[in-house]
């Protein structure tokens, strides 16, 4: 048995029964690190002193005594002399972090392409980019170079990497799990989240990090409980038509209609839902996020801590200059404020779909995470539209402050005909991670898409 | 649409290059035009939203919560600690190990 393959829950049973020592899979773990980690680029830093469950943690997370980054070089040598809360939580029940993942540069980035410290290759395809921003955790849990990896998620940057990679990606409700020791990008957008090797383990993971630490005061959601993994008959499932209009790819979408077929075959009811004003998600979503990045990264200075600001990226310096105009004196109503009520409509459209009084009634909602498979390196750089327009179906979940999950769900073709996984996006209701999960293990527990491994 | 990018950057504290100025200038506009879509919809009569966890929200469900803790001192990060990332002075000493921070001074900057 390569214990590595091991599902976190699996691995908790493993070690419980003393079929392998802590040691023996932490060295395990290091091994496969060493081994692929330089084709891949997936850790930035490895804790080879690692004694606990070994989990890899995104690298704007921060952690005592290990050097966090953001992926940018204005953070290069920075050591926290905190933890993270999240941190904190996973230790509390047994777990270590055995390595810092690549990131695009604090979290912008929807191919990890804008980490100052390389590019992180899709295990599938290394000619292919793993998605972002949270590739490096992504690409560590595809590749079993960790038991689990945390990520964080402004606008997709859980679930998108997750689908691109072929695991499974959990971005909880806003507010849900304190923001405590991450790095902030968008303060009203951002969650931290569990990325895994199965829907049971990001369940698990959930429980561990939840719940208020007063450190972030809009982390108010304490430990609901995830409660019992069963059948979903009767399940109201929404399918939003605007999800599968001109954009996507017709091989994901056969992949993704599929999909949906089984949820129906197991019981669930498909209803087709409407969300119109999702077609503006991508404007809003650019406006609110480069205005709170503008803010938050005003606090890199050089003088504390970190090098100084001519230090950032292209990405970061372009979103600054972006979120610095759009709040500028005689543009806040134009741009912020029009952004804010566009918000308002978009949030809207999801408690319509999902109250029983004025819409639909469904219990989730079913669609793409992403509109194609994972594409080639290189191939959007040069046109930060066309790679903002890749989040297109993700964003929506951050501005209205649901959770989503994506769960493998297939495999499609991509144009030059490389074999690529693709994950299916399940949102649902403010704080009822509990329906989603159900929904996803459910989907899970009756295909097998998850247990094919990517050939390394 | 036209972009002041110099006057931008120095609001934003970024020091540009000229590529990097005219580049921006240029990616801006673009962006700025596509995102000027959002001047079809009506939002009339629509209130903004700033934030979703209903942290500040009355009317939430989770009214219990309180986003204000109890105005109390506790434990925080040590002088040595805070200072533990403070950038190593050119010729010399990490300023951090004195206690201090160190600065440039700021009172002579040009107006702009």
């Amino acid at each position: 048995m390569d214990i590595t393959q091991l599902t976190l829950t699996q691995t908790i049973k493993a070690l419980e029964s003393k079929e392998f020592s802590l040691e023996e899979l932490n060295k395990a773990y290091l091994e496969r690190i060493k081994k692929y980690n330089p084709q891949l680029n997936a850790y930035l830093f490895v804790n080879s002193g690692n004694k606990k469950i070994p989990a890899a943690i995104k690298d704007v997370i921060s952690t005592k005594g290990i050097p966090t980054t953001a992926s940018s070089k204005v953070l290069e040598g920075y050591i926290p002399p905190y933890d993270a809360t999240v941190i904190d939580k996973l230790t509390g029940q047994g777990v270590g972090v055995i390595g810092k993942t690549n990131n695009d540069e604090f979290a912008m980035g929807s191919s990890n392409e804008n980490s100052a410290y390389g590019v992180v290759k899709n295990p599938w395809n290394l000619n292919k980019v793993p998605g972002g921003s949270s590739g490096g955790s992504a690409v560590a849990v595809a590749s079993d170079l960790c038991v689990f990896a945390l990520g964080s998620d402004a606008g997709g940057s859980i679930r998108q990497p997750a689908s691109l990679c072929g695991i499974v990606g959990f971005k909880p409700t806003y507010g849900t799990v304190s923001r405590y020791g991450l790095i902030a990008m968008a303060s009203s957008l951002d969650q931290i989240g569990p990325m895994t090797k199965s829907v049971e383990d990001a369940a698990l993971v959930l429980e561990w990090i939840s719940g208020a630490d007063g450190m972030d005061s809009n982390c108010i959601g304490g430990n609901r409980g995830i409660g019992e993994m069963g059948e979903i008959k009767g399940i109201r499932v929404g399918i939003p038509k605007e999800y599968f209009s001109e954009g996507l790819d017709p091989k994901v979408k056969k992949v993704i209609k599929d999909a949906i077929k089984k949820l129906g075959e197991l019981g669930a009811e498909i209803v087709e839902v409407s969300l119109p004003h999702s077609k503006y998600a991508v404007e809003v979503y650019y406006i609110i996020m480069s205005s709170e990045v503008s803010s938050n990264l005003a606090r890199f200075e050089g003088i504390r801590y970190g090098l100084d600001r001519s230090k950032f990226g292209e990405e970061v310096k372009r979103r600054i200059m972006l979120g610095t105009y759009t709040l500028s004196s005689g543009y806040y109503d134009e741009y912020y404020a029009k952004a804010a009520k566009v918000r308002t409509l978009i949030k809207g459209d999801f408690e319509k779909a999902f109250d029983p009084s004025t819409g639909s009634g469904v219990d989730v909602i079913v669609g793409p995470v992403s509109p194609t498979t994972a594409w080639n390196l290189g191939e959007k750089v040069d046109d930060p539209l066309k790679m903002y327009l890749s989040d297109i179906y993700t964003i929506s979940a951050n501005l209205a402050g649901i959770p989503g999950l994506s769960v493998p769900c297939g495999f499609a073709a991509a144009p030059d005909g490389a074999r690529l996984p693709v994950g299916l996006q399940i949102l649902g209701k403010h704080w009822d991670e509990k329906t989603i999960l159900r929904v996803g293990y459910a989907y899970e527990q009756a295909t097998d898409w998850r247990k094919e491994k990517p050939k390394l | 649409m036209n972009i002041n990018v110099k006057h931008v950057a120095k609001l934003a504290n970024l020091p540009l290059t000229s590529e990097e100025e005219e580049k921006y200038s240029e990616q801006l506009s673009k962006i700025l035009e596509y995102v000027d879509q959002l001047d079809s919809v009506d939002t009339s009569n629509v209130e903004p939203t700033f934030n979703v966890s209903g942290s500040f929200n009355k009317t939430s469900t989770v009214s219990s919560v309180e986003p204000f803790r109890t105005d109390e001192t506790s434990a925080s990060l040590s002088q040595e600690e805070a200072l533990s990332n403070v950038p190593k002075k050119e010729n010399g000493l990490p300023a951090g190990q004195a206690g201090f921070f160190v600065t440039k001074g700021i009172f002579n900057e040009e107006r702009g």
